[in-house]
C-alpha cells in the first residue's frame, strides 16, 4: 500500500442539465499507473479538466498529497507537480520543437541555457531529439503526441495525466509510445491514462477505472474490470452480458 | 435609442455568430447609411422615411460586396489579420468619406416626421420615437426572418456548425455573404432612422460603433435576441448617466459599465462563448 | 546572411545613424528621422504586448498620453525636471496599465480588442473634460531658459532630440532582445499561441500578461514624455486619440508583428510615406494619408499578416 498521491472524493460537475461527472471517486498511489476507460461521453476528459483546474467541481474535492487543490488554477496545479496532455493537441505552432519543450522546462528554472538542456533531455526520452529544430507545425500526429508528452515531462511532474495516448497515431508507432509510457512509470511517475485502445490500456495499467455516463462503474485490476458485467454492458450493450 | 443600438448591434452579432469575425468597420457602415440618406434628401428631396428601403437595399449590396472583396480572403487567417482587415476598412471608409464630403456636420431639415410629443411631463422628439419604433420593427422583422424562414434557419445552422451545415447542402459561402448583407442592411435601416434627427459627418460611425460593440458584448456575441435587451440597457444607462452625472460623460459611463460586466461575466449577460 | 554579417550590417547602420545629423543639418529631414525613431520605438513597445504576447491593444495612445501629461504636469506644478517627469510618467503608466489589465485581460481575442478601444475612449473623454489638466485646450510645456540637457529642451536645433530619440529606440530594441531570450519571452509567446496549454505548463497567464503590459506601457510613456518636450504643446487630440493608437499598430503590423525588426522597418517606410502624402495632398492631407493607411492595413491583413518581415523571411528560410 503506497502513499496516496491523488485523492478524488465525490467529484460532481454539471453543465446546465448535463451531469458530466457524478460523485466520482478514485485514488492514485505514488508511482501507480491507472487507466481510465469508458465510452465517449462518459466524462473522462471532464474529469481531467476538473483535476487540473480547467473546470471547477460543483461538489466534492480533489486532494493532492493531502492538500486540497479543488479550486486552484491550472498553472498552480501544474506547479504542484501535475502535468497533462490534451486530447486535442495544443502545440505551440509558431515555435520550434525544442522551444515548445523549453516552455515546460522553464517551470523549474529561469535560465534559458538550463532550460534548453532539460528540454533536450526530455526530447531524448520521447525520441524526438532529431526534430529539435523543426517547427512544431510540421510534425505528424504521433510526433505531436510525443512533443506534448515531452513538454509535460519537462515540468518534472509527479503525476502525469495523459488524455488519449494512441488516438490518431498510426499502428506502427503505437508500441513505441506504449513502451515510453511504461518507461515513464517505471521511472517513478504516477500516471493516469485515458485510452480507448483496450489492448493497450489493459496491458499497461495496474488498475483500471471505468466511467459510464459520468459515474464510476468499476475500479480494479484489468482482469476484474474486463469481466465486470456493467463494463461489458456499457461498451457492448446488454446483449453481451453473460 | 436603445432600440437603435440594438439594431446596429444585431448586425454585428449576426456576423460574429456566423463566422467569428468582429466587423470593426460596422460604425462606418452606419456612417455610409446615414450619408446615403442625407444625399437622397439633399439631391432628390427624398424624405428619410421614403428613402429607407433604398438605403437598406444599398447597404445590403455593400455588405455583400465587402464580403466578396475582403472578408472572404481572411476567413481562415489568424485573428490579428481579421481584426486589422476590418479595422483597415473602417479607416479607409472614414477617410474616403472625409475626402469626398468634407468634415462638416450635415443635418436633414424638415423631415416628414418632426416635432415633439408630450407624454406626461416629458417631451419626446417624434423623430426619435419613430426611430425607436422603426428599429424595434426592423429588429422584429430580422428575428422573424432568422427564426422562421428557410434562409434564416440555414443561417442559424451555419452559425452553429459550419461543417455540418455544408454537409447538409447549405452553401456556406452564400450564407456568409448573406450574413454580411443582412448585417449591413440592419445598419442601413438604423442609419436611415438616425439620420432623421442626428448629425451626419464622417466620424459619426465611431461612437455608435463602440456602443454597438458594447451592446453586442453585453448581450453576448452571436446571440441576436439578447442584443435587444442589451441595447435597451445601454440606452437607459446612457440617458441616466447623462442626467445624473454629466452629458459629456454619458458614453464613458456606458463603457465603464461594460468593463464592469466583463469583469464579472466575460461572455456577456447571455453569451454562448 | 549569417549571424555575423547581420550584426555587422546593423553596426554599420548604427554608425550611419549616429553620423547622420552631423551631415544633414536641415531641420526637416532630422524631424522625419526623429519621427521614425519615435514611432519605431512606440511600435516596438506595442509589439511586446501584441506581437510577442498576442494581446492586441487598440488604445496604446493612452500610455503615450499618460507619459506626456505626467511629465508636463509635474514640470508645471512642481518644477520637476522633465527627466524626472519622464520616469514618473513611466511609473504612472505602468500603474495605470495594471489597473486596466485587471479587468481587460480576462477577455480573449476580439473581446479584448474591443475592451481596449472602450478604455481608450473613456480615457480620452476624461482628459477632454479634466480642466485641471488642461481639458480640451491642452497644456503648454513650460519653457525654461536656457536650453540645456537638464531642462530637456533644445530650441536651437533638433540635433540633441535626434540623439535622445535614437537612444529611446535603442532602449526599446534592447529591452525586446532581452525579453526574447529570457524565460519571459518564451512564456509570452506560449501565452500568445495557446493560453490553456501555457497554463497547463505552470505559467500564471494573467500575471505574465500584466508584465508584458507593464513593459509596454512604460516604454510607450517614455515616448510620450519625449514628445511633450519636443513639441512643447500637448492636448488630448494630439496624444490620446485613437488615430495615434492605430498608427502605432499599423507601423508594427506593416513591418511585422511579433518580429524584432518589424516595427523599425514599418516606421522607416510608413513615416516618410505619411510625410510625403501630407505634402503632396496639401490641405486634405489628413484624409489622404488615412486613406492610404486604411488601404495598407487591409492589404497587409489579406496578403501577408506577418508584415514585411514575413515576406523577407519567406525568401530566406529553407531549412526543414
Amino acid at each position: 500500500m503506497g502513499d496516496i498521491l491523488l485523492d478524488v472524493r465525490g467529484i460532481t460537475k454539471r453543465f446546465g442539465g448535463l451531469v458530466a461527472n457524478n460523485d466520482v471517486s478514485l485514488q492514485v498511489e505514488a508511482g501507480e499507473l491507472v487507466g481510465v476507460i469508458g465510452p465517449n461521453g462518459a466524462g473522462k476528459s471532464t474529469l481531467f479538466d476538473l483535476l487540473t483546474g480547467f473546470q471547477t467541481a460543483d461538489a466534492g474535492e480533489v486532494l493532492l498529497d493531502g492538500r486540497d487543490v479543488t479550486r486552484l488554477r491550472p498553472d498552480q496545479i501544474s506547479r504542484l507537480g501535475v502535468a497533462r496532455t490534451f486530447q486535442k493537441l495544443k502545440p505551440f505552432t509558431q515555435m520550434t520543437v525544442l522551444e515548445n519543450v523549453m516552455v515546460g522546462a522553464f517551470q523549474k528554472t529561469s535560465d534559458p541555457a538550463r532550460a534548453r538542456m532539460e528540454a533536450t533531455k526530455a526530447l531524448d526520452r520521447v525520441g524526438l531529439a532529431d526534430k529539435a529544430e523543426a517547427h512544431a507545425r510540421v510534425l505528424s500526429t504521433g510526433q505531436r503526441k510525443r512533443l506534448e508528452l515531452a513538454r509535460a515531462l519537462a515540468t518534472r511532474p509527479r503525476l502525469l495525466l495523459l488524455d488519449e495516448v494512441t488516438g490518431g497515431v498510426d499502428l506502427r508507432s503505437i508500441p513505441a509510445l506504449v513502451a515510453l509510457v511504461r518507461e515513464l512509470n517505471a521511472a517513478g511517475t504516477a500516471l493516469v491514462v485515458i485510452e480507448h485502445n483496450m489492448g493497450v490500456i489493459m496491458d499497461i495499467s495496474r488498475r483500471i477505472v471505468a466511467l459510464h455516463l459520468g459515474e464510476v462503474i468499476a475500479d480494479g485490476t484489468p482482469a476484474a474490470v474486463g469481466r465486470d458485467p456493467r463494463v461489458i454492458e456499457a461498451y457492448l450493450g446488454h446483449a453481451y452480458v453473460r | 435609442m436603445g432600440f437603435v443600438y440594438a439594431l446596429i448591434a444585431a448586425g454585428l452579432s449576426l456576423i460574429f455568430g456566423l463566422m467569428e469575425i468582429v466587423n470593426f468597420a460596422h460604425g462606418e457602415f452606419l456612417m455610409l447609411a446615414m450619408f446615403t440618406t442625407f444625399w437622397a434628401w439633399a439631391l432628390w428631396k427624398l424624405d428619410p422615411f421614403v428613402s429607407l428601403p433604398l438605403t437598406v437595399g444599398l447597404l445590403f449590396l455593400f455588405g455583400l460586396a465587402v464580403y466578396h472583396g475582403l472578408i472572404r480572403w481572411i476567413l481562415g487567417a489568424p485573428m490579428l489579420a481579421q481584426i486589422f482587415a476590418t479595422f483597415g476598412l473602417a479607416i479607409f471608409l472614414r477617410a474616403a468619406a472625409q475626402a469626398l464630403w468634407g468634415v462638416d456636420f450635415r443635418v436633414i431639415k424638415n423631415p416628414l416626421v418632426d416635432g415633439r410629443l408630450a407624454v406626461g411631463g416629458l417631451f419626446i422628439g417624434l423623430p426619435q420615437l419613430t426611430a425607436s419604433l422603426g428599429a424595434l420593427l426592423a429588429f422584429g422583422f430580422l428575428h422573424w426572418f432568422i427564426a422562421r424562414t428557410e434562409t434564416g434557419l440555414a443561417l442559424q445552422a451555419t452559425a452553429q456548425d459550419r461543417q455540418a451545415a455544408s454537409l447538409m447542402g447549405i452553401d456556406t459561402q452564400r450564407m456568409f455573404a448573406l450574413g454580411w448583407g443582412i448585417g449591413a442592411a440592419c445598419v442601413g435601416a438604423a442609419g436611415a432612422l438616425l439620420a432623421m434627427f442626428f448629425y451626419v459627418f464622417p466620424d459619426v460611425g465611431s461612437t455608435f460603433a463602440l456602443l454597438a460593440y458594447v451592446t453586442v458584448a453585453l448581450g453576448g456575441f452571436g446571440n441576436v435576441p439578447a442584443t435587444l435587451a442589451a441595447g435597451v440597457i445601454v440606452g437607459v444607462v446612457e440617458v441616466l448617466a447623462g442626467l445624473l452625472i454629466a452629458p459629456a460623460f454619458k458614453y464613458a459611463v456606458v463603457f465603464a459599465l461594460y468593463l464592469v460586466v466583463v469583469l464579472w461575466r466575460p461572455q456577456g449577460l447571455f453569451g454562448r462563448f | 546572411m549569417g549571424r555575423g554579417l547581420r550584426w555587422g550590417a546593423a553596426a554599420a547602420a548604427l554608425v550611419l545613424l549616429i553620423v547622420f545629423p552631423q551631415v544633414v543639418t536641415q531641420p526637416f529631414p532630422r524631424h522625419v528621422m526623429i519621427s521614425i525613431f519615435l514611432y519605431a520605438m512606440l511600435a516596438q513597445a506595442w509589439n511586446l504586448l501584441a506581437g510577442y504576447c498576442g494581446q492586441i491593444s487598440l488604445s496604446h495612445a493612452v500610455f503615450f498620453g499618460t507619459g506626456a501629461y505626467t511629465s508636463t504636469l509635474l514640470a508645471r506644478h512642481l518644477g520637476l525636471s522633465p527627466w524626472g517627469g519622464m520616469l514618473a510618467g513611466a511609473v504612472v503608466a505602468v500603474l495605470l496599465s495594471q489597473c486596466i489589465g485587471y479587468p481587460v485581460f480576462r477577455l480573449r481575442g476580439h473581446y479584448f480588442a474591443i475592451a481596449t478601444i472602450a478604455v481608450g475612449e473613456i480615457v480620452g473623454t476624461l482628459m477632454i473634460n479634466w480642466d485641471w489638466a488642461g481639458g480640451a485646450r491642452g497644456l503648454f510645456v513650460p519653457i525654461k531658459r536656457p536650453d540645456s540637457w537638464m531642462n530637456f529642451q533644445f530650441h536651437e536645433s533638433k540635433q540633441n532630440y535626434y540623439y535622445i530619440a535614437l537612444a529611446l529606440l535603442l532602449l526599446a530594441l534592447w529591452v525586446t532582445r532581452r525579453v526574447e531570450r529570457s524565460r519571459l519571452g518564451y512564456y509570452l509567446r506560449a501565452i500568445r499561441e495557446d493560453q490553456d496549454a501555457a497554463a497547463s505548463l505552470g505559467i500564471p497567464v494573467a500575471g505574465y500578461k500584466q508584465r508584458a503590459m507593464a513593459l509596454s506601457a512604460g516604454l510607450t510613456a517614455l515616448g510620450g514624455s519625449f514628445y511633450a518636450q519636443y513639441i512643447f504643446f500637448i492636448d488630448p487630440e494630439s496624444v490620446f486619440p485613437t488615430s495615434l493608437s492605430i498608427l502605432i499598430c499599423l507601423v508594427a503590423v506593416l513591418g511585422g508583428v511579433g518580429t524584432f525588426w518589424g516595427p523599425l522597418v514599418g516606421a522607416a517606410i510608413l513615416i516618410p510615406l505619411g510625410e510625403w502624402t501630407r505634402i503632396a495632398f496639401g490641405g486634405t492631407g489628413k484624409a489622404a494619408d488615412l486613406l492610404v493607411y486604411g488601404a495598407l492595413i487591409m492589404l497587409v491583413s489579406v496578403i501577408q499578416p506577418g508584415g514585411i518581415m514575413a515576406l523577407a523571411m519567406r525568401g530566406r528560410r529553407r531549412t526543414g
